[in-house]
């Protein structure tokens, strides 16, 4: 009877501690991918914010993918705030309902003047989140794996084997590498997802990287990629432009970036449904994609702001290594998650089938 | 009494998620609990070679309505559309058109005047479905209930199954060769000698999994240890250095080597249980060494070869971690396939099955291997 009394007495002081801590906690818990990445956001975002409104954020890492935020959100017990997530990620997860809902309405205007409308890149502010930064699938060469004075300029080299031996480096999910398979065919960019959408399209994208999968190595990571290129085991790769571009300048490691028909591709922050605190999570939104956050995030990692009016504001030796530059756009593809969302599954069945044949 | 804790901490941590998982993997109650006056309305119509009552399509209108209103269509939309890629685009046009008052279902889309459509929405709203379980058998139930296999160019888990057995089985082999010999001098070494031998065993243990799969790549990679020191000796040439990693070899060489001691250990427990007088016995009784092998030792060694071996071969099936860094293309196993199905594309009911798939082959296994090696000697 007394050990029963006791164990009531204490679950009811356990769960009142952890009530009172629940409502004693105002600060933010905003998750991101962790590394530099989310240090930039650290700095040019979480603690300006902190500043000026005073709320507390607390910074969480996670390995991209909606599996966690799936299991908080349908269990009720949802302890993230903002999240940071691309394109594809936001378009399921929206689809999903479990995000809240942002009108581009209360989004305020460039530093400029400009109205958010205008100011944001297309694409850029969607019903479930509002664009930071624009970062770009590319496909980039190790320097010292071509000693001829011919170096790979264009996706039709990256399948060029004959011009250009050497092993290529492939992620073994198929984002991006069909619509290059595609464009390396001969299609232009804006006809590249229609194309994708008929059946005869897809097999030629897949008849195209048949040319090269048994000179080409898989990789699972973003790491992984640098290791490949850095070490040599791979002569040039599918890549990430961030990353690249930090082992260029951070460790001055002997690769580049193959501008030529990169496809951009955009993350962004999301509200979590039944997130403890809409109100503020709506304004760090407001506030972390505003254009001076979004400048400050640009000068510490090589991805572009997705205001126009924050491109101003940076060092245009900086700029040029963006996604966003001018040059850098010049055949770009925009990545379009709506398309994945709706095949995604047929052909990651399909190019894991391809894989493993 | 005191089993208590340990009892309760099995069935929280143990027998629950897999029996979740085991659910999971035929109960999906997502359609239904999106469509639920359209669910019952279809529970009642089974003439399915004819469109089911306007009493139906009204109540998928209703329904649709209602998603509408609360800004949740695409939720099912996305799901339909796994089950057949088209219904995305049906689904979100008919929703939008359903707008206006007075709208048919019938005059939006000529597919819902089509029997096969509602024949598929009706197998989507079964609560307890063998669609997940078929799909990672890479089998398709098609809209009049008749079982299919897969096109061709989406058949994947039979054979990363076949894959995985294979592998598993390469890597028990090679474990068993390897570790055999070992096993013995280690059981026979004494003092010092045995510390040492111990410690070389153990010592694997003290360091992550990852490190140690990284440190491979350091060895095995084109441009790594083995390959520099082949090409430096003049033994290949560098345009052919061999591929020894992200591949199907890649994945083995690592596997042996981190389940090599899962093997050696519980068998040399077995072989220092064996009193040295029987091999005397024999020998001093005029059987040749070989034969003394054949007849005495190796019989008696049995358990703990069966022990380790099915250690090593369960441990195998379940691999992830090793071909996801090391396997390429031709090494990724199926459990990377269900990772793939949890963390991506949240296909959570096929990533159930596929696991489902695997438990059923390790108990399988189970029980093969303990038939074996007789009596239930071995418990692994």
């Amino acid at each position: 009877m007394s050990a029963s009394r006791f164990l009531c007495a204490t679950s009811v002081a356990i769960l009142s501690a952890c009530l009172s801590s629940v409502q004693a906690a105002d600060a933010l818990t905003i998750v991101s991918y962790g590394g530099q990445y989310t240090a930039s956001q650290q700095k040019a975002q979480y603690e300006p914010f902190t500043r000026q409104s005073g709320v507390e954020i607390k910074s969480v890492d996670y390995n991209g993918g909606l599996a966690e935020l799936v299991a908080q959100v349908r269990s009720g017990s949802v302890s993230w705030d903002v999240i940071d997530v691309e394109m594809q990620d936001l378009e399921r997860g929206c689809a999903d309902g479990l995000f809240e809902r942002i009108d581009i309405g209360e989004l305020p205007a460039g530093a400029d003047g400009t109205a958010a409308r205008e100011d944001f890149l297309p694409g850029s502010v969607h019903p479930c989140g509002v664009g930071s930064v624009v970062w770009s699938n590319v496909i980039a060469i190790n320097d010292e794996a071509f000693t001829d004075s011919r170096k790979p300029q264009t996706v039709e080299d990256f399948f060029d084997l004959k011009s250009f031996p050497g092993k290529r480096g492939l992620p073994k999910r198929p984002n991006a590498l069909l619509e290059w398979a595609l464009m390396a065919d001969g299609i232009e960019p804006a006809a590249v997802y229609q194309a994708l959408s008929t059946p005869q399209g897809l097999d030629r994208a897949f008849r195209k990287l048949d040319t090269i999968k048994e000179e080409s190595v898989f990789w699972e990571t973003g790491a992984q990629m640098i290791q490949l290129l850095v070490d040599g085991e791979v002569a040039m790769s599918s890549a990430y432009n961030g990353r690249i571009q930090r082992a260029i300048s951070d460790d001055g490691k002997p690769l580049r970036i193959l501008w030529d028909r990169q496809i951009w591709n955009a993350d962004y922050y999301a509200i979590v449904r039944g997130t403890h605190d809409k109100d503020a999570a709506n304004r760090f939104v407001r506030f972390a994609t505003g254009t001076e956050a979004l400048a400050a995030q640009a000068r510490l990692i090589a991805y572009g702001p997705v205001r126009r009016s924050a491109e101003a504001l940076i060092d245009p030796v900086i700029a040029a290594r963006l996604p966003t530059a001018k040059a850098n756009l010049r055949n770009a593809l925009a990545f379009d998650a709506k398309w994945w969302m709706e095949h995604g599954d047929a052909v990651n069945e399909r190019y894991a089938a391809w894989l493993a044949q | 009494m005191l089993v208590v804790p340990l009892l309760s901490f099995i069935a929280v941590l143990f027998v629950v998620p897999i029996a979740t998982m085991l659910w999971k993997g035929i109960y999906d109650a997502e359609v239904a609990d999106l469509l639920p006056a359209t669910t019952r309305s279809l529970a009642l119509w089974s003439d399915e070679g004819k469109l089911p009552p306007a009493a139906s399509l009204a109540a998928l209108a209703d329904d649709l309505r209602t998603l509408d209103r609360s800004g949740r269509v695409a939720e099912l939309s996305f799901r339909m559309n796994r089950k057949r890629h088209g219904f995305r685009d049906l689904i979100e046009r008919s929703a939008i058109r359903l707008r206006d008052e007075g709208t048919k279902l019938e005059d939006i889309d000529s597919r819902w005047s089509d029997p096969v459509s509602w024949q598929v929405l009706k197998q989507a709203t079964e609560v307890i479905t063998p669609d997940h379980l078929l799909n990672a058998l890479d089998l398709d139930r098609m809209p009049d209930g008749s079982i299919n296999r897969q096109d061709e160019g989406r058949r994947i888990y039979l054979r990363l199954l076949g894959r995985t057995i294979l592998v598993a089985a390469i890597v028990t082999c090679i474990c068993v060769v390897l570790g055999y010999p070992f096993a013995h001098i280690l059981a026979a070494a004494k003092g010092k000698r045995r510390t040492v031998l111990l410690f070389v065993v153990l010592l694997p243990f003290w360091t992550s999994l990852l490190v140690r799969t990284t440190a491979w790549i350091v060895l095995l990679q084109r441009q790594g240890v083995i390959n520099e020191l082949l090409v430096s000796a003049g033994i290949i040439a560098d345009r052919h250095r061999f591929a020894l990693i992200y591949n199907f070899s890649g994945t083995i060489i690592t596997m042996v080597y981190v389940l090599l001691p899962f093997f050696v250990l519980p068998l040399q427990a077995v072989m220092r249980g064996i009193p040295g007088q029987y091999v005397k016995a024999a020998a001093s009784l005029g059987g040749s060494p070989i034969r003394v092998f054949q007849r005495i030792y190796l019989p008696m060694t049995m358990p703990g070869v069966a022990a380790g071996a099915s250690l090593v071969f369960i441990l195998s099936l379940g691999y992830y971690v090793t071909p996801a860094l090391v396997g390429g293309r031709t090494g990724q196993l199926i459990s990377n396939q269900i990772a793939f199905h949890i963390q991506s594309s949240l296909n959570w009911g096929l990533a159930a099955a596929l696991g489902t798939i695997l438990l059923a082959l390790v108990a399988a296994m189970c029980l093969l291997l303990s038939r074996f090696a007789g009596q239930g000697r071995i418990t692994p």
